[in-house]
């Protein structure tokens, strides 16, 4: 006998463990507790286009994105008939490389990658650029220092200086007109900073735009303030980036370069995907498990697809088997077979509800028929089963062909039925019939509906569905539950009912001889013998014996 | 909507109540007294008739004579051996339930046997009944079984037109070697001479100290005349009710198992004896005697654990605490 404190410890610590590994699941891989939620990922294809000049070998490197907070890269790919492709490091920034000896013609690569729009990712692979002198010839230095100077006045950090710069040279247009006919507006912000001896670089974002095809990359500023950067805007001033702004390049190396080629140009292709919030998450764990991350995923989406269909299924019959255990255990409804209606409201999963229900009443009732007629000819139980199975196999075929023939598609669903369940069905519901009558066949035949139809509505729910395939913790959870409600000595809702003219009668009435209500005379008889003897534990026991407990009962 | 909620509610009896009496529900039963005090491996040895029936005799509690056993297809080409010269018995098989596969046989005329319902069988129907015991026919899940043969019981005449064929039984519900709750199971002609209570038989609650009938039930509702044979059940008195309450209170040591039912029938000439055990007895009981069980069974649980009394002793408790009339 296990004590009652070990088991109730134990089923705690599954209930707590189960609880806490949905919730690291829940932060971890942000699955979320219902289903619903929508993630974006973005496919985006870079297209590279050169013409090869002369006949020599030609290669090509592109930049790579850029990690970035508010975005998770998911995977990449190129596409590049005859090309050999490499990621390769050069000067500590990721580039792909595409080599070949002898092109010819108009040469077009592809390059792919998906993001996850990822409020979580917070990782950057932004550097702070070395700071450099400003060098530039006049009359444009005296111009930047002018802009440099008003600027410095009116602001008080790197940051507001960018922005009182942009703003001063709208002012100013006459020295801008001047310096713009130089420089790029870009380029010259920096220039500019590099007198107020602020870091700053210029980096190259992407707008992500639902299918937009022949994107170019805008440039942005990115104004460093010790490890801090912001990013601005040089047209308008305005500071940050917008959700789908994709940072592309934030590095001082070249976007592209290519060797052995001319008229190189990069085009973007954007597409927008929805996924459920799961499967980002499954996607995220993926894509680290890719790079080589060391991450525990509890989740069965890190299983290929073809085992993840099977334990689907596999999964949700806890659900189904908590329910049998509730509906039998704290209502007390009788079924047929104790976990049938389970396997019958997998069937259902399969077949859907109404035509489920109307195949399984007809098979068991036409079955029964059946049954009833072998019941005469007296066969040994073996080849009676076995001539039953063979029945419900005929009854199966016949309604999925005849629903067939009249246009009933839905009905060669039946086969989904596990027949050799149904045969003992059967078997079972046709001896209680012949013991007990048809009242019980109809009480437990209609339990065993009810559960399974209980069973079929909770496995079927989106939302069960979606935490018992993401959580793995839940099965534990189930298990504690199913311990617990083991253990319920308490009384079913049936039998209350049961009970019901017993309770009145032992309410109105004594029986024989009865003084007062028995239970109250043996509780006052219980107490006395407790006061008798009142040590209850198995130690204290070694100095009682019979003789003295009848030499008390002599004194009374 | 109130009212409906109200008279819904009125078809359910309060679960405090049911606590105060002390009615054990299906669950309490199975997690609290055959959980607890029922080894699991002590199960064979009341689920198969054959096995109880050795340890009565092995122990010397008195149950049916035993004539020979069929284990195997060659036994039933000996059972004229097995049978030798009686002239009335009866066949079961070992694993069956609910009465199922008993063939009563009252007479005999060389190789025509005459059945408890006076119809006539011949030699082959019998070996072809023996057979069915044997492949399984009447044991639960179609297990291979045995068959017994058995002498046949006579009950006592105190019980003539209490019983609507079958055979009266009384069934003692045995704590720890205590009996605690007994009743008389009579079958009806609804029941098909059989003695269980959902199937219809008559139960009538027994008081423990006098042996005298306390209340009857058909179908959880309660009645005074018998309803084939229109007998007064008040008027039920058990004889030998010492012996029979002795005997059931000695199948504890016996089997082992702390919570059994155990089903004694009274032979005219023999006395109490055991037919069956039961190592899952019924709630029905309750209401046959109007009382809950779960009194009883505390009173039982608060003995010091290391008391140890022998069957008359415990009886004498029993009495003491568990009648219902004086005398």
């Amino acid at each position: 006998m296990v004590s009652r404190g070990l088991f109730y410890i134990v089923t705690a610590i599954l209930f707590v463990t189960g609880l806490l590994f949905m919730i690291y699941q829940h932060v971890t891989f942000e699955v979320p507790f219902l289903p619903g939620d929508q993630r974006e990922v973005w496919s985006v294809e870079a297209k590279v286009e050169f013409d090869p000049t002369g006949n020599g070998a030609a290669t090509v490197d592109f930049s790579l994105p850029a990690v970035q907070p508010g975005f998770t890269q998911l995977s990449q790919s190129t596409a590049s008939v005859g090309f050999g492709t490499s990621y390769v490091m050069k000067q500590n920034n990721s580039y792909v490389e595409w080599t070949k000896r002898n092109p010819l013609g108009l040469q077009t690569l592809y390059y792919r990658a998906e993001f996850l729009r990822d409020d979580s990712a917070t990782a950057s692979s932004m550097t702070i650029p070395e700071l450099k002198q400003n060098t530039e010839p006049e009359p444009f230095a005296t111009a930047m220092r002018e802009i440099a100077d008003a600027a410095m006045q009116r602001s008080s950090n790197p940051f507001s200086f960018t922005v009182q710069t942009i703003d001063e040279l709208k002012r100013q247009p006459e020295i801008a007109s001047l310096l713009l006919s130089q420089y790029r507006r870009e380029e010259l912000i920096v220039h500019i900073l590099e007198l107020a001896k602020i870091p700053a670089r210029i980096v190259s974002v992407l707008d992500l735009e639902d299918a937009r095809r022949n994107r170019a990359l805008s440039s942005r500023i990115a104004v460093f303030d010790g490890q801090h950067y912001e990013i601005f805007d040089p047209q308008s001033g305005v500071s940050g980036v917008r959700d789908n702004q994709l940072i592309w390049k934030n590095h001082d190396g070249s976007l592209l370069d290519v060797q052995g080629g001319q008229n190189a140009h990069v085009s973007f292709s954007i597409l927008r995907n929805s996924v459920a919030a799961a499967q980002a998450g499954s996607l995220k764990v993926q894509a680290a498990l890719a790079a080589g991350e060391d991450i525990v995923s509890l989740s069965i989406a890190s299983l290929p697809l073809e085992e993840q269909s099977l334990f689907k299924n596999i999964l949700l019959l806890p659900i189904g088997v908590i329910i049998v255990v509730f509906l039998r255990i704290i209502i007390g409804v009788k079924t047929s077979g104790t976990f049938m209606p389970v396997l019958i409201a997998m069937a259902f999963l399969e077949t859907s509800l109404l035509v489920g229900l109307i195949g399984f009443v007809s098979i068991v009732a036409i079955g029964l028929v059946v049954r009833s007629w072998l019941s005469h000819l007296n066969l040994l139980l073996v080849a009676r089963i076995s001539a039953v199975i063979i029945t419900v196999i005929a009854i199966i075929g016949a309604i999925s062909l005849f629903t067939y023939k009249i246009g009933l598609t839905e009905g060669i669903k039946v086969t989904f039925f596990p027949m050799i369940i149904l045969s003992w069905t059967i078997e079972r519901m046709s001896i209680l019939w012949e013991e007990e009558g048809y009242k019980e066949v109809l009480k437990q035949g209609g339990g065993s509906l009810f559960v399974a139809v209980c069973a079929y509505l909770a496995m079927s729910s989106a939302a069960i569905q979606h935490l018992t395939f993401n959580f793995l913790g839940l099965q534990l959870i189930i298990l504690s539950l199913v311990l617990i409600m083991g253990n319920y000595t308490g009384f079913r809702l049936f039998e209350l009912k049961r009970f019901r003219p017993l309770s009145d009668k032992i309410k109105n009435q004594l029986n024989g001889d009865e003084k007062e209500l028995e239970a109250d005379r043996l509780k006052a008889e219980r107490q006395n013998i407790k006061k008798l003897f009142p040590d209850t534990r198995p130690r204290d026991y070694f100095r009682r014996d019979k003789e003295e407990y009848k030499s008390r009962q002599d004194k009374d | 909507m109130l009212g409906f909620v109200k008279q819904a509610l009125s078809r359910y009896a309060n679960p405090l109540d049911l606590m105060h009496f002390g009615i054990m529900g299906m669950n309490q039963r199975n997690v609290n007294y055959i959980g607890r005090y029922n080894p699991r491996r002590l199960f064979p040895l009341v689920d198969n008739k054959l096995l109880t029936k050795r340890m009565a005799m092995e122990y010397g509690v008195n149950s049916p004579y035993l004539i020979g056993t069929v284990e195997d297809v060659h036994d039933i080409d000996n059972i004229l051996e097995i049978l030798g010269d009686k002239q009335e018995f009866c066949i079961k098989p070992a694993q069956g339930s609910g009465g199922k596969g008993i063939l009563v046989i009252t007479g005999r005329q060389g190789d025509s046997f005459i059945k408890g319902s006076g119809q006539n069988i011949n030699m082959h129907d019998l070996r072809r009944h023996l057979s069915n015991i044997l492949a399984g026919l009447f044991s639960l899940g179609g297990k291979q079984d045995i068959a017994l043969i058995e002498d046949l019981i006579h009950f006592d005449n105190v019980f003539a037109g209490y019983s609507y064929e079958g055979v009266p039984d009384t069934r003692v519900i045995v704590f720890k070697g205590f009996p605690v709750m007994c009743m008389m199971r009579l079958s009806t002609k609804a029941s098909d001479g059989k003695a269980n209570l959902h199937q219809g038989a008559v139960g009538v609650g027994i008081c423990i100290r006098t042996g005298r009938a306390v209340r009857a039930v058909q179908h959880n509702a309660p009645i005074r005349m018998h309803p084939d044979t229109g007998k007064d059940l008040f008027k039920l008195k058990v004889p030998h009710w010492d012996e029979v309450l002795t005997l059931a209170a000695s199948c504890y040591g016996m089997s082992g198992l702390g919570y059994i039912g155990t089903d004694i029938v009274l032979d005219k000439d023999r006395g109490p004896m055991l037919l069956e055990l039961n190592a899952r007895p019924g709630l029905a009981i309750q209401t046959a005697n109007n009382a809950g069980l779960v009194p009883r069974l505390r009173l039982i649980e608060a003995l010091p654990r290391r008391l140890s009394l022998n069957p008359q002793e415990r009886v004498a408790f029993a009495k003491e605490h568990f009648g219902v009339y004086l005398e």
